[in-house]
């Protein structure tokens, strides 16, 4: 499905500020895979989700997607293979934009767009009963800005719109962190629901280690721009928080100490 | 009394004008970005117009082309922008001087032609102005159609959210680069039609006329919007507005010099209106918002809308 090979990036090579991101990441995943990103700060897991995404090429090392090589390929090109929430509530929606207009814009990622109205009335009626799935009372909101939802909603619109089209893969960059936890618990649920009825291929970075273990079926852990730990199946039901911190020690032969702060039970 | 006399002439001026807001709404608040080109594509507009007139081709006919050439500007401020990495106000910048060796070629070296309505057949002229308003409400009325039309297809839902939200945009397989150029293309065109009807209805293509339309294009989108966003705040409603701004502006215009100031100062005047209504807003966010009480749930800032990836 994604298969990641050798994955290197350097930021402000050549400079005082030359910071290594990904230092030959070797990554693939299985259809259906539900994976969840742990690692500290700086572990690169952002920078990865953003190398898959196309923000910027990577310095070495290939992409590929369903056979397809998008190392290459530019973002909003690459859009059509994904699906993509961000940390920051604000960046997923527009802001100035009815809810009705997002979707409809979502609803069109990875297909040529054209000159026909782009929110007709049967739309409306489709959106409204995704929207209410989301069990938010957004199904009778359809024509309000985005910009008037909280963070919660925002994100939970942007999940939405990030599966409307099902991706190939979708990127869930620290999706919750910026909530606060009862809405963070509310929007891992709906994450949890959507992915698994659609049996979609996830990436999720969290920085809370009992997400990472409650949730997907496979978790992987990063340190220093590459994978430390990938535990799946069976081996990650029995999985605990102790079992984790010893495997990251073993693993990359640091202490946790440093990363404790960032990483919360 | 004098100024009643005055009112007809305001108000048909200040519709072109608006109609010109128009075209820097689209750059300026839609797509986020400050285009400076404007300033010469309306005098491009105005010496196409112009310069077909003279040469027998129909005046409605001129509005057209000069549409048209004010797209092709916009197209090249986009490329300069998107396809060259020039930053987008610099790239206006370029654009306008660019457009000031063109306009005098469209002139052929003149710096000014003259077209009276004596001698050829306008659209709209300033001998006439109740049929001068009826024009320009009519071609008004096509362009804010039009856009209305456009704006809301699926390919112009997409123009709204390159300027809304660029990083959501990308995400959702827009191409952001694209986007820019066709809205600058669309912005000039109507800023170049608007100089078009501007040119018949002086009777003349002036070389330096356009010098600071940008600023009377932002002048018009704020008193228009600072009224038509309290009634409702839509698309088409915001459009009106801007061409309502327009009208205010030149009333306004008008009724300043009636009072006596030296036209000298009635660039200055534009340019202070817009500082005003930029000011305020940031001096009443920066000085008289009392800090909110303790929130317990952290929600980010919502000043930056794009922001660098994070490593």
């Amino acid at each position: 499905m994604l298969k990641i090979t050798g994955l290197e990036k350097t930021f402000n090579p050549g400079t005082v500020n030359a910071k290594t991101a990904l230092s030959g990441l070797d990554l693939v995943l299985e259809d259906g895979d539900f994976v969840t990103v742990i690692g500290g700060n700086g572990a690169g897991k952002s920078t990865l989700l953003n190398a898959i995404a196309g923000v910027w090429k990577p310095d070495y090392g290939t992409i590929e997607l369903d056979g397809v090589d998008v190392t290459n390929m530019p973002e909003h090109k690459r859009a059509a293979f994904l699906g993509r929430v961000f940390q920051d509530p604000m960046k997923g929606t527009a802001p100035d934009m009815e809810i009705a207009e997002n979707l409809a814009i979502a609803s069109k990622r990875g297909i040529r767009r054209r000159f026909v109205w782009g929110v007709k009335r049967s739309d409306r009626e489709e959106y409204k009963k995704l929207l209410a799935t989301l069990e938010l009372g957004l199904e009778d909101r359809l024509s309000t800005k985005v910009g008037l939802l909280s963070g919660g909603q925002r994100q939970a619109v942007t999940l939405l719109m990030a599966t409307l089209n099902r991706p190939k893969l979708l990127l869930l960059d620290e999706h919750t962190a910026a909530l606060d936890p009862k809405t963070a618990a509310k929007v891992l649920h709906i994450t949890n629901k959507i992915v698994s009825e659609n049996k979609l291929t996830t990436l999720m970075i969290t920085h809370n280690m009992h997400d990472a273990i409650e949730y997907g079926n496979r978790l992987i852990m990063m340190h220093e721009g590459r994978v430390v730990v990938d535990v799946r199946g069976e081996e990650k039901k029995k999985l605990t928080i102790d079992m984790l911190l010893k495997l990251f020690e073993a693993s990359s032969g640091s202490r946790f100490g440093d990363d404790k702060a960032i990483l919360s039970k | 009394m004098v100024f009643l006399n005055a009112l007809p002439g305001a108000v048909a001026e200040g519709l072109i004008w608006g109609l010109m807001a128009i075209g820097v709404y689209i750059s300026y608040k839609i797509l986020d970005i400050a285009d400076l080109s404007v300033d010469g594509s309306i005098c491009t507009g105005m010496c196409v117009s112009a310069v077909l007139i003279t040469a027998g081709v129909p005046a409605w006919l001129s509005i057209i082309v000069a549409f048209l050439a004010g797209a092709v500007a916009g197209m090249v401020t986009g490329l300069f922008h998107t396809a060259l990495g020039i930053p987008s106000i610099l790239a206006g910048i370029l654009t306008q001087l660019i457009l000031y060796s063109v306009n005098l070629t469209i002139l052929g070296g003149r710096s000014l032609i003259q077209i009276s309505a004596r001698n050829y057949s306008l659209v709209l002229n300033m001998g006439n102005n109740p049929m001068a308003i009826l024009a320009a409400v009519v071609v008004i009325a096509a362009v804010i159609i039009g856009l209305w039309l456009f704006f809301y297809t699926e390919i112009g839902l997409t123009l709204k959210s390159t300027g809304d939200n660029p990083d959501m945009s990308r995400a959702q397989g827009v191409d952001v680069s694209r986007n820019k150029v066709i809205g600058l293309a669309i912005s000039n065109g109507i800023v170049a039609l608007a100089g078009a009807l501007l040119a018949q209805y002086k009777g003349s293509a002036n070389i330096n006329e356009g010098r600071g339309a940008i600023v009377v294009g932002l002048a018009a989108i704020f008193i228009g919007l600072s009224v038509s966003l309290k009634i409702k705040p839509n698309f088409v409603v915001s459009l009106i507005g801007v061409v309502g701004g327009g009208i205010v502006y030149y009333l306004i215009y008008n009724f300043v010099i009636l009072l006596g100031l030296k036209t000298d100062f009635l660039k200055m005047l534009s340019a202070l209106i817009v500082v005003i209504f930029l000011a305020v807003p940031y001096l009443k966010k920066q000085y008289f918002t009392k800090q909110k009480p303790l929130r317990m749930s952290p929600v980010p800032d919502e000043e930056e809308k794009g922001g660098e990836a994070d490593a």
